[in-house]
Order: C-alpha cells, then structure tokens, then sequence
C-alpha cells in the first residue's frame, strides 16, 4: 500500500528544543482508543498544546502562528522515546509534518516514521542547534531536506549536512513503497523457513 | 566463529539479508491487544491479504480495560469499540483470544510466560514496548509499531536492522530490601533514558543468576527505559523449570529436543561485545525516580541532583522538576504521596503481591493514600488467594482489584488526578503517564507498600524486619 512519496522539502520548520521528548507526549494514552489511523493529529502533542481547560497555550510553538503550516520539526535530543505506539508517528502525519528532525532518535519511533512515510533525519547536535538558532532568529527561515541527496539545508545561510538512511528505507520512501509490498512478494521464502523452526 | 546469546538467536530467525537494508526476520510468536493492533487488521482487509500463521498470534484485551466490575458491560464505548474489535479480528482470522473475564486474560507480558507461549530461543514482538519483558527466558523479544504488526500478521516477519550489541554485568551481592526493580532503575540511572539506544543488552553476572524468572522478567521488561530494543538473560535451569509443562511449552519428544538447543543459548567466552558495562550490587540501593523519564532516579535515601551536576540540557532538567514540583536537593524520603500502585507488567506478578505483603501485614493503609492494587492475570489473582494474601492486605485496609495494565499508563478509568503525587510500581514517570497532570515516582513493590501504610516516601529498610 502506498505512502507519500518524499523526495526533496522545503519548508519552515516548528523548534521544539526540548530533550526525552516522549511518546505519552506526542500523543498521550487516553487518546488511543481509535480503530482507525486518522484524526490523531488534534490531540498531537495534547497535553503542551492546551491548559487543563482546553484552552490552546498560545506560545507554544505548534500553537505560535509565526510557525504555521510548517511541514518539518526540529525537536531536541532522544526524541520519540517510550512506547511503541505507532499513533505517535500518525499523529506527526496528520497534524501536517512529513519529517522530523533531532540529533537522537528513539529506535521504534524512528522506525513507525519511516514505516508511514516520515522521514526521521538525524544530524549532528551542532547542526540541530544551528536549526533551533535560526528559526529564533527568523521564524520563517527555511530548512531544505533532500532524500536523494542525503542532505539537510539551511537555506538563508546554505550550511548543509548528510544524514544516513539505508538503500533500501531510502528507494521506500523516494518510491513510496512499503514493507508489507516486500514481504508479500517472498512468501514462499517464508514458508519453507518457517517449516525449519521448531516452535 | 563466536556468538552472543543474542547472535545466536537473531541470525537463526533471518530468512534474507537485504544488501544495505533490513534483515527479513522471523517470529516465532506474536502477541497483540486492543490498542495497537485494529489498524493492522483494517491494513489487511484493504489490502486483501490474510493472516499467515494464525496459530502463531495470541490475542488478549489488557490495555483499555477497567479494572472493578469486570463482568459487567465496558461503560467507555471507545474502549468497548476497541475491544470487540479485537475479539472480532480473532474471530475472523482464527486466532486464540482471551478476553475480558476469559480465565487466561490478564497482561500480555505476564499471560505470555504462565501460559508456555514465551520460550527460549524464540523471537517475540508485539505492539508494545514492554515486550522486552520476555528477553528473561532467553528469547529475542522487542516492542513494534502498528505496521509491523500487520506484516507479522501477513508474512510472519518484519524488516529489522540487526541492532549493536552491549551487555551489562551485575555482580556481587544485593543488599537487604533491594530488588529487580531497584537493579534495573539503578542500571537506567547510570545509563540515562537513551544511553541504550540502538542496541540490544545482554544481562549477565551471579546477580541475575541468582535472580527469580519474575525478577529477571522486571529486568529485561524496563530494558525499553534506556532506549535498548530488548534484554535477555541466558536460559539456565531455573529458566527451564519455570516453563516445564505449562500450556504451551513443548512436550514429550519435543521437550528433549527443544532442551538440546536450549542448553547452547549462551555466550560464548570469546565472543564479543560492542560495548559492555559492569556495576557492583553492593552500590545499589532501594530506589526511587524523582523527575519525568525512568533515568531520573536515584537511592530513595539521596537528594535529588543539582542541575549543574546532571547531565544533558538544563532546561529539560528544570522543566522536569517544575512539571513534579520538587527542587533541586529535596529529599524524596518524608514527601506526602496520594496515591500508590502496585501492579503493570514490570511488577504485577505473585512475588511483588508478597513483597508488598511482607511489609503491610500488621499494619494499616495511611489514611491520605489511596492504593490500587492490581495483579497481572488471573493466576496472580487466583494465587494471592491460595496463599491466604487477599487476607492480609483486607486486614490492613487494601482492595484487590481486578486484572489489566490500568494505572500503568491510565487509560481506563484508573486515573491519578492532576497534580496528586503516585508511588507506582509500573514502568514510566512520563509527565500526565498516570492522568493528566499526575505526578509519578517510580519504585518497588517494597517501596510502594512503605510508602501505602506511612503515607510518605518512606526507606522500606526502616520498617522492614531482617530475616537472615
């Protein structure tokens, strides 16, 4: 089943210089209980984004107008860690973004974004720190991500740098191909090594 | 060559490398619950595609579900929605569910093991990052996301990178009112809530050797809180008779031959780490967390850390403390606590059910704290009652309540209120984890039963009895 695909982007960017920020946060427990995929993105990141009476905090970033219809996040160190519900990833999805960036991943949401077709990029912390830099500096500064390229721009100051993804993540998302596509095509693979498991 | 516990068991699961990509990886046995898994199954019907190995799934509602009146309708129709959609996905494709009221229902990461589904050797995912629970028996078992859940229900695989390699080394002796829950939150304290990240930790050294299967299963489920994917603990003897005629668990024939490959689940001497760390039991002590991730945590008897001491951002530590409402250098021993929880799938089985006996028997529940008590399953329940516990903590002004993740991360009805501070035996100190605006310090079930009748953060060492 396809995804978006994703080759370059370019777009201004939300900061969210925050470290550890995890999954309960993105997207809290008590809004799981959909039996579809869509809708998380109003509950995205609930908790920071409205006081105890609902009402929106207006300076957080993804509330703070100067940030709108960003399509990127720049968050802080060990971003997405905790729980591996992938909700968290659908709820990036849905409030608009279509790729994170930080100098650190948790493992499993780095995974569910680029098992949706968000493209999760690590750079180095100077880098990140460069990024939150400019977007204070001017909010609708522009970061260009570029897939095929491997690389990451700063584009009022053209300061670039590579980020890794794997062959095959990468034709994935370029193509917006997914997994499941992959794993049906070998099923008889599947079939004769599961016949040599014991249990 | 030589190998890991882990390599052992990773590289006999792969049926295709990818050049630069994944590994095409095999699971042996996959569980799945109400929350994570209707999507997968919406994934498959608009794909037209089938489960592959339906016998290789076990389903059981624990998540949503309320923890008192259990056989009565669920009243949150979101909840009731999830859970007949789990029942109806099993239906459907023929896999073995154990609902809500069904004797087997319980914890997914506690069901697993009593029932003989979690063995050594095997791979073991589910949609829940708490999997890692199962690494204990010597099995390869990590959380996933949604999307894999689908592709283990079409094609038995997911596509994985095989993760670094680290393991950590506990010896010595642990000291008196320390246990699991305190190794694994020291281990997260030194090792900070992402210093795992990317690998897979092997537990080693005479403690968790001498450590009960329930405590290695307390170990290896919070190996997820310092990023790690999983833990394991090589199969020993104690790991065999644990798993010896329960429901699930080879029989006969198959039993000689599976222990023969269980016997060669070890490192072998020269095999080689990608990083390795080694802590003395005799530096650890009951602990207790004080800030917003599992990595802030401490000996219950410490103050809590300057900011200029800690590592990592400033900021973060601020926010962190200001969300809890502590300062830096308070004390945690003496803080008023609301609210204590015994229970989820790190400390919900019968051994936490007699720690936190072993310290309330005789005396009374503090009258500002309210306690849930929740064991994992059914069997836990059904053993607090053979072994006369149900007695001891009614005597001492306690409830059992009824089966399920509950408190744990609050989405059924067992919500602490904003701002009330909870002594929790479960897994995460997430801001708004327990309920929005909920303040959590995680701890042992020792620590939790100390703090239950005292009603403050209380050393469990200062009321507990030497037994030598």
């Amino acid at each position: 089943m396809a995804y978006d695909k994703f080759e370059v982007l370019t777009s201004t960017a939300y900061p969210l210089p925050i470290e550890n920020v995890d999954t309960d946060q993105i997207i809290p427990a008590r809004f799981l209980k959909a039996t579809k995929r869509e809708g998380f993105g109003d509950n995205f990141f609930r908790d920071w984004r409205y006081d105890s009476e609902g009402n929106p905090i207006a300076d957080f970033p993804l509330n703070d107008s100067k940030y709108e219809g960003s399509k990127i996040l720049v968050g802080g160190k060990n971003f997405g860690s905790g729980s591996s519900r992938e909700h968290a990833a659908w709820a990036v999805y849905d409030f608009g973004l279509r790729c994170v960036i930080s100098s650190f991943f948790a493992d499993i949401f780095r995974n569910n974004c680029l098992n949706i077709g968000v493209l999760p990029v690590q750079v180095s912390a100077e880098f990140a720190q460069k990024l939150f830099d400019a977007i204070e500096a001017d909010p609708k500064t522009e970061i260009k991500v570029d897939l095929p390229n491997q690389t990451v721009t700063l584009m009022a100051t053209g300061e670039s740098e590579t980020f890794d993804i794997n062959d095959y993540k990468k034709g994935n998302m370029l193509n917006g191909f997914d997994d499941i596509d992959y794993l049906q095509n070998m099923k008889e693979e599947v079939r004769a090594f599961a016949e040599t498991r014991p249990f | 060559m030589s190998k890991t516990l882990f390599d052992k068991v990773w590289d006999s699961h792969v049926v295709r490398k990818i050049k630069d990509g994944p590994d095409v990886f095999f699971i042996d046995r996959h569980f799945i619950h109400e929350v994570t898994s209707p999507v997968a199954f919406v994934g498959l019907k608009q794909r037209g595609i089938g489960v592959m190995y339906p016998e290789r799934t076990f389903a059981t509602a624990d998540h949503n579900t309320p923890t008192w009146n259990q056989h009565l309708p669920v009243a949150d129709p979101l909840s009731a929605n999830q859970l007949e959609a789990l029942a109806n996905n099993a239906a459907e494709y023929g896999i073995s569910h154990w609902g809500l009221g069904h004797r087997n229902n319980g914890i997914v990461h506690i069901v697993g093991p009593e029932n003989g589904i979690t063995l050594p050797g095997s791979t073991i995912v589910c949609g829940d990052s708490h999997t890692s629970t199962h690494g204990a028996f010597g099995a390869i078992a990590f959380g996933i996301g949604t999307s894999e859940v689908e592709m283990v229900l079409s094609t038995q695989c997911i596509m994985q990178p095989k993760p670094k390699k680290m393991r950590i080394n506990v010896n010595g002796e642990l000291g008196f009112g320390v246990t699991p829950k305190d190794v694994a939150l020291y281990i997260i304290s030194q090792q900070t809530t992402s210093g795992a990240t990317g690998y897979f930790v092997e537990y080693a050294g005479d403690v968790f050797e001498n450590m009960s299967m329930e405590g290695r299963m307390t170990v290896c489920n919070l190996s997820i809180e310092m990023g790690a994917r999983g833990g394991m603990i090589a199969p020993d003897e104690k790991t065999f008779e644990y798993i010896k005629g329960r429901k699930h668990t080879p029989k006969g024939a198959d039993w000689d031959k599976a222990m023969v490959y269980w016997q060669t689940l070890k490192t072998d001497d020269d095999a080689e780490f990608d990083v390795e760390f080694n802590y003395n039991a005799a530096d650890i002590e009951p602990m207790i967390t004080y800030g917003t991730n599992p990595g802030m945590g401490m000996g219950v008897t410490k103050s809590i850390p300057l900011a200029e001491d800690v590592q990592g951002g400033v900021a973060t530590y601020k926010k962190s403390l200001g969300y809890m409402k502590f300062n830096e250098g308070d004390n945690m021993i003496g803080k008023q606590v609301d609210y204590v929880f015994l229970g989820s799938c790190t400390n919900g089985r019968i051994e936490d059910f007699r720690a936190f006996c072993s310290i309330v028997e005789g005396r009374k529940k503090a009258d500002n704290i309210t306690a849930w008590l929740v064991p994992g399953s059914h069997k836990v329940v059904d053993q607090i009652k053979e072994e006369g516990l149900d007695k001891i903590l009614e005597a001492a002004g306690f409830v059992l309540r009824e089966p399920g993740c509950s408190a744990c991360l609050a989405m059924n009805d067992d919500k602490v209120p904003a701002g009330k501070l909870a002594v929790s035996t479960s897994n995460r100190n997430f801001e708004g984890r327990q309920g929005p605006g909920s303040r959590t310090l995680l701890a042992s079930p020792l620590v939790a039963a100390a703090t239950a009748v005292t009603g403050v953060v209380t050393d469990p060492r200062t009321i507990m009895e030497v037994t030598v």
